[in-house]
């Protein structure tokens, strides 16, 4: 009798039952305590950023009239009507470029798919000012190609466009990928028996099926462009823009009631966008049946070569223009003298701080990634496996989501506001580290989120019975199992946090302090300085930085969770 | 003097929203019995067992296990087992590690433990397999882990949800008398949900037969087949032909211009329409005298075969528009000689006939 052998006397269970904290209870106070962060971290800022748009200097409620005084102010409208007209050029332009490029890499066999992907998905591990920078080196006064211009300046909205393209390219086109993808194979086969010719198969199969990726596209590179700042701050020129406008009404004028009110119309297309955006990925999920087949293309000479020379060209192209910054930060004197050197990376020349920004970097983005991971995953967990506490659950995981709807300027705005305020406590931590890495959290917080549900739901949602039934705690099953078991997804959203707090600039513009300057930063003040070859040396290291994790990033998977970890399938 | 239930549990109802899942249950369990959960997909049988876990808590009601109410305790302080459809073991932990899940955390030491883990696996036929992970075990070998896992604490009751569904059609018959073994053996007290008739009546002591949330009816494996107590069970348990009639007497309906006796069904009252049902298993076709009760003329319209046995369609002479039903042995069908189209004496015997008020439909 086996069973009973063993049988736990009753009276050490109920001497058991007497240390054990209670689960429900240590629930409820962390997804309180959850809360109680995001609240802080999220809604705070952004209601201070609200509240501030309806006051004047002295923080009296004066209604609409800040409001009132911006539309009625001509050259703050004119940067309203500017981004918006901008925004749309560049979206306009970059969504077909990237959508030939998702077709070629998803539809056709040409050769060596993973380096063009690759080489697309550059401009990501770089600060948006890079591409600038380059534009300068290419175009500029200076610009070895600024014939091609025919006497236009690159500075202005010409040179915004130019690298907005190259900005938002990968952006667009791993939204495009993915909806390219999803296709139902069977359907081209059904088109090809009914010997469909090929442009029609295109209209009505192909680009029917890609809609909500079109879309999804469209919003997304429409609102990177209208919120970013660093590009119009680099190469902007006299053309001004929403987000050069904030900067220049807080940290220029300290007119922080106008600076709210731009931020609150930066807040328009981004939650706008939100809502559309969350729209078509329902739409888009239903759209595949569990039965679909992945489409296979077939080689086929003629087109594969012609998606190859695109390829070339596109992904080329952007590769060069990052290079031509590389290149530029080593070479003595551009463009007179090519011959190379290293000085422009003494950056004691061109920043009081020489490299400390860039250490301040790495310490930023570590601290982001450890602490911003650690509180994302668990978060998740708590949200998406717990059972007590619905009203408190549901309502984490309404301000998880809400950063998806704020750029990063409106945020850094918030902060401004929330965290300089005489009235509050923190306000100890304006200007220090403590502030960039929460911002930094706070800014990339949806997506990071996204991925720890996404892992969280594809685990068994018995675990947590199994282990109350065996009187293990959550907490334990949490750190045994669940952690274990998620790691791929819990590494993808620390190299996600890591490489956006290297390369975001515009929600960390308004909140650095004496001692932590960030590395992107340096770059702005570098540029500004006249220090251009130093502000894209600063830039390459950044990139190489951000690419060597990436890379670290790919060999763990590689190495660790595909061969060493047994028990992982495939 | 009775002895007291293991398991008791008394006017309980959980709601999802606007939802009744469950209405007003009550059920005793003894100690030591395997009681199943029986009935269609969405009745609420994963429910109960939750509620009785503690997983999922009831919204009124109470519960009470092994003499202590513990309607509103968390599940670790109600002293059960659970296995899952799904298995839910541990990927990222080997066989021994799923096993001794629950026993680390007791303060015992690592000799007890794995002294403990192998009994365990010995027990369930995975002797010398702990140092693999889940992933390496087949469906049914997982299972034996997971089952292993929830004995391994000696809990007073296991709770199986389902947990053969997910296996092969042989495996889950294997697995099926291994579980019963094994239950009988450890005496604990066991309580499994199943959807499946077939596993329910092989494997229970008694049988608890859901239907929309509620209880339909409990009783032994043989009460339920033999003796339903409603068109629900008589229609889920088993195959049932269902006829139109009318009570003729206090033991005695009519089907068309056919006069049926039956017995065991309580009194009738004359001229009340009824329903009849009856089982294609219990036709006579051998040994009919003039005078065994129940005997008619029937056209065999239409015969299915079915492995083991054949499925004929009766059409009685005298009532020729009812279709009834009738199970032979392939035996039968050779040793008669019986054929389509062919008119037979057949009977029904009394005892083995229900009848229903016509109102309540199966
Ligand atoms: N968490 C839930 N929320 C809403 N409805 C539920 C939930 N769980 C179960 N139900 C509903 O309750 C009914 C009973 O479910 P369940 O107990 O799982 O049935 P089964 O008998 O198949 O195990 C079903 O109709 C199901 O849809
Ligand atoms: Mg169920």
């Amino acid at each position: 009798m086996a069973g009973s052998a063993v049988r736990v006397p009753a009276a050490r269970l109920e001497a058991a039952r007497g240390w054990r904290p209670d689960e429900a209870q240590v629930a409820t106070a962390l997804i309180a305590l959850l809360g109680a962060t995001l609240v802080v971290i999220i809604a705070l800022p952004l209601w201070s950023l609200l509240s501030k748009s309806f006051q004047d200097g002295a923080g009296a409620f004066v209604g609409l009239r800040n409001y009132l005084i911006y539309f009625s102010t001509p050259t703050l409208f004119a940067s309203l009507l500017n981004s918006v007209w901008v925004a749309a050029l560049s979206t306009a332009i970059v969504v077909p470029l990237a959508f030939v490029y998702a077709y070629g890499l998803t539809r056709s066999c040409m050769p060596a798919k993973g380096a063009f992907y690759a080489a697309a998905l550059l401009p990501i591990f770089a600060p948006s000012l890079l591409s600038a920078l380059s534009l300068i080196y290419i175009f500029g006064n200076q610009g070895f190609l600024r014939h091609w211009l025919l006497g236009a300046s690159v500075y202005g909205p010409i040179g915004i466009v130019m690298a907005e393209v190259l900005y938002c390219f990968p952006h667009a086109l791993l939204i495009l990928v993915t909806a390219l993808s999803l296709s139902d194979g069977r359907l081209y086969e059904a088109a090809d028996a009914l010997g469909t010719a090929r442009r029609r198969v295109f209209w009505t199969i192909t680009l029917p099926g890609a809609r909500y990726g079109l879309i999804s596209a469209t919003i997304v590179a429409f609102t990177l462009v209208v919120t970013d700042f660093g590009i119009p701050k680099v190469i902007g020129g006299q053309f001004g823009v929403l987000a050069t406008d904030a900067y220049k009404q807080v940290v220029g004028q300290q007119n922080f009631p106008m600076g709210a009110v731009v931020g609150m119309i930066l807040l328009l297309p981004a939650v706008l966008a939100f809502f559309v955006d969350r729209f078509v990925q329902r739409r888009q999920v239903a759209l595949l049946s569990s039965r679909a087949v992945p489409y296979q293309p077939k080689p086929e000479r003629g087109r594969d070569l012609a998606f190859l020379g695109y390829a070339i060209s596109v992904g080329g192209l952007i590769v060069a223009t990052y290079g031509v910054a590389v290149w530029a930060s080593f070479v003595t004197y551009w463009p007179y003298n090519l011959s190379l050197t290293l000085k422009n990376y003494v950056f004691e020349n061109a920043e009081p701080g020489g490299w400390e920004p860039y250490r301040n970097s790495l310490a930023m983005a570590a601290l982001a990634a450890a602490i911003g991971t650690a509180l994302v995953f668990t978060g998740a967990y708590l949200v998406e496996k717990l059972k007590v506490f619905p009203a408190g659950r549901a309502f984490a995981q309404f301000l998880a989501m809400l950063p998806m709807a704020v750029p990063g300027l409106v945020l850094g705005l918030g902060y401004v506001f929330f965290f300089n305020a005489a009235w509050n406590p923190l306000n100890v931590f304006y200007g220090t580290l403590t502030v960039l890495v929460i911002n930094t959290i706070a800014h990339f917080y949806t997506v990071a989120h996204i991925t720890a549900t996404t892992a969280l739901k594809q685990i068994d949602p018995e675990f947590e019975s199994v282990s109350a039934s065996l009187k293990v705690p959550f907490w334990r099953t949490f750190s045994r199992v669940t952690v274990p078991i998620c790691m791929p997804a819990i590494l993808d959203i620390a190299v996600y946090m890591f490489v956006n707090a290297l390369t975001t600039v515009s929600a960390v513009i308004f909140l650095y302090g004496s001692g932590t300057k960030l590395a992107a930063i340096a770059i702005v003040h570098m540029d500004e300085a006249g220090f251009i070859a130093s502000a894209a040396g600063m830039g390459a290291v950044i990139m190489l930085t951000a690419i060597a994790v990436k890379l670290a990033h790919i060999a763990l998977n590689r190495f660790v969770f595909e061969r060493l970890q047994a028990w992982r399938k495939r | 003097m009775t002895e007291q239930p293991f398991l008791k549990i008394e006017r309980l109802s959980k709601r999802f929203g606007a939802f009744t899942a469950l209405k007003d249950i009550d059920l005793e369990v003894r100690r030591g019995e395997f009681v199943c959960f029986l009935g269609p997909s969405g009745c609420g049988k994963t429910t109960l067992l939750r509620a009785i876990a503690g997983l999922d808590p009831q919204d009124e009601g109470r519960i009470e296990i092994a003499g202590r109410d513990v309607s509103r305790a968390p599940p670790a302080d109600r002293d059960f087992g659970i296995v899952f459809q799904s298995y839910a073991l541990f990927p990222n932990l080997t066989v021994a590690q799923n096993v001794g899940y629950g026993l680390v955390n007791r303060r015992k030491g690592a000799a007890e433990i794995k002294r403990r883990v192998d009994e365990l696996l010995a027990l369930v036929g995975m002797p010398e397999q702990g140092r693999k992970y889940p992933i390496q075990l087949s469906g049914g070998q997982q299972q034996r882990v997971a089952l292993a896992r929830a004995l391994a604490t000696s809990p007073g009751l296991l709770l199986l949800d389902e947990p053969l569904s997910a296996l092969d059609a042989k495996v889950r018959v294997r697995l099926r008398d291994e579980i019963r073994a094994l239950q009988q053996r450890l005496g604990v007290t066991t309580i499994m949900v199943t959807h499946d008739q077939e596993e329910a009546l092989t494997m229970a002591d008694r049988i608890v037969v859901m239907n929309q949330g509620a209880i339909e009816q409990v009783g032994t494996p043989s009460d339920i087949y033999r003796a339903p107590e409603t068109p629900f069970v008589a229609d889920f348990v088993g195959h049932m032909t269902f006829l139109d009639a009318v009570a003729t007497g206090p033991g005695t309906v009519r089907v068309g211009s056919l006069e049926l006796a039956v017995t065991g069904n309580g009194a009738l009252t004359p001229g009340e329409p009824m329903r009849l049902a009856m089982r294609p298993e219990d036709v006579r076709t051998r040994g009919i005298a003039a005078d065994t009760p129940n005997r008619f003329d029937a056209r065999i319209a239409r015969i299915a075969f079915l492995g083991s046995f054949c499925r004929a369609q009766l059409s009685p002479t005298a009532s020729p528009g009812t279709t009834i039903s009738a199970d032979f042995s392939t035996n039968a069908m050779r040793d008669l000689g019986i054929v389509e189209g062919e008119t037979r004496t057949v009977a029904f015997p009394p005892d083995s006939l229900r009848v229903f008020p016509a109102r309540e439909s199966a």
